[in-house]
């Protein structure tokens, strides 16, 4: 099993209702979030060209934070989800140096934090809280190794990216262009 | 005019607009790390090159340094953690993978052995130090008859030390400025340059003062030499990594790069330590807290110019 997820740029409005309802899924601390919204602009007046991506940890498979945590406090969980086990946590800060995408911050309370594709939802046979709340349904979660998941029909049926394959992270977050 | 706007609804603290996670905290330990890997390094070359009493500062007393800048690292180390009363879970576990397990591991070896050294030689600082119980002499006559393999094993252990100090930074790939292995190399160098220069400052004797002043003028040589080829690499690197070097290379860091580190930490001293070779009069305790400085200064600039270097998307 390998959880993906896949977000629809031509889709996305920006409206940020994923980052509000993971802060208040995931009791995320005021001021801290664990998915953002990024817009670029991009061309020449008046050839412009508007991106909107939703954007949050990309549950590297081949992960830098996994790699350089000390004590084994970040790692691989059920279907590769990277999670971050609060007690083993020392708060040393080397995975968020590690993360090309920043994805990961200090939480208040000393141990590091960040996106869990709402594991504890996923379980229960939900979706994760961003994806379950999009107005515009431009997100697809699901499992990579299932042909038949919504993320799986969506990556066969259109084009799509990630961002930064060059950094070797093989990343699983994936934006239908 | 192509123009590229980026907006990014993401302020957490620390890390936006820039990465600023890791403070004075870790350059400062990876100095002193430095520092005791070089003061160790030279002291069991010498002991088991059969020298201790043609150099005998650098054996038995420039030896002291190491404990205490360890000691002082491991707090700054201890100060920078966000989550501290789990440090203790560094020792549960060994991750062949992860460079900041190396140096718990390496520190957990070289502080107990710095001060076992300094146990050894406590009577060259203090003449009328006694051990007040008989076990530890017994310990202490162990070691002291076993004090080739003690310095084998603090020879390894200590060049282990100063390299993974620059590896720390070299295995974040996030960071396209720390990402070269010269890191590595480079901060061994300079964290045996500074060793070096302690015992030039401790040393009464002018054969090991002299000796130890070659020795750092060829360190440096190598450190100017490894600088060089960390750009030329980063140069022919990616557009990432050329952004990093440019950093340097006329970016905000290039003032305090080249002046502190390269002219005032390395072309200064090796200058007044060659006048000096030269019979010139120069009180040596100048190019010694030069030497000091721009080791220090090289960690503090890598440190915040690395976490201000990043990928492009």
């Amino acid at each position: 099993m390998r959880y993906a997820m896949a977000i629809d740029t031509k889709k996305c409005v920006g409206c940020s209702d994923c980052v509000v309802a993971c802060q208040t899924e995931n009791d995320v601390p005021i001021g801290y979030c664990r998915d953002w919204v990024v817009e670029v602009m991009d061309g020449t007046y008046p050839q412009l060209e508007l991106e909107i991506r939703s954007e949050r940890c990309n549950h590297c498979e081949n992960s830098p934070c996994v790699r350089c945590c000390p004590t084994g406090a970040s790692h691989y969980n059920e279907g590769g989800i990277v999670l971050v086990e609060k007690n083993k946590c020392i708060g040393c800060s080397a995975c968020i140096t590690s993360c090309p995408y920043d994805a990961r911050f200090v939480h208040p309370e000393g141990y590091v934090d960040k996106c869990t594709f709402c594991l504890h939802r996923v379980k229960k046979g939900m979706q994760p809280s961003c994806v379950a709340v999009c107005p515009t349904k431009c997100m697809y979660f699901g499992d990579l190794d299932d042909p038949r998941s919504d993320v799986s029909m969506v990556l066969k049926k259109r084009k799509w990216k990630t961002l930064i394959p060059e950094a070797g992270t093989k990343p699983h977050l994936y934006f239908l262009i | 005019m192509r123009e590229e706007i980026i907006v990014s609804g993401r302020n957490n603290p620390l890390i936006d607009p820039q990465l600023h996670i890791w403070h004075w905290e870790i350059p400062l330990y990876l100095f002193l790390g430095g520092l005791a890997a070089g003061v160790l390094f030279f002291a069991a070359l010498y002991t088991i090159r059969n020298r201790e009493n043609d150099y005998r500062t650098a054996v038995k007393i420039a030896p002291f340094v190491a404990p205490i800048a360890l000691v002082i690292g491991l707090i700054a180390l201890f100060l920078d953690l966000h989550h501290k009363l789990y440090f203790w879970r560094l020792y549960t576990t060994i991750r062949l993978d992860s460079p900041m397990s190396w140096g718990a591991w390496t520190l957990m070896l070289v502080t107990p052995l710095s001060m076992l050294w300094c146990a050894l030689h406590i009577k060259e600082l203090f003449p009328k130090w006694d051990w007040k119980f008989d076990i530890i002499k017994d310990v202490l006559a162990f070691f002291e008859k076993n004090k080739k393999v003690l310095a084998w094993i603090m020879l390894v252990s200590s060049a282990v030390l100063g390299i993974y100090t620059g590896i720390l930074f070299s295995a974040f790939n996030a960071r396209p400025l720390w990402n070269t292995s010269i890191l590595g190399p480079l901060f061994l160098a300079s964290g045996l340059s500074a060793g070096s220069a302690i015992t030039i400052w401790l040393s009464k004797d002018h054969a090991e003062k002299k000796r130890f002043a070659q020795l750092d003028l060829m360190i440096i040589g190598v450190e100017l030499f490894l600088i060089i080829h960390m750009f030329m690499g980063f140069l022919a690197s990616t557009q990432v990594q050329i952004e990093a070097a440019n950093l340097f290379l006329g970016g905000a860091y290039t003032a305090p790069f080249w002046i502190f580190v390269v002219i005032m930490g390395m072309i200064v001293p090796a200058i007044l330590e060659i006048l000096e070779l030269r019979k010139f009069k120069i009180p040596v305790v100048i190019p010694v807290v030069l030497v000091l400085f721009g080791s220090l200064m090289l960690r503090f600039i890598i440190a915040y110019a690395g976490q201000a270097s990043r990928w492009l998307y």
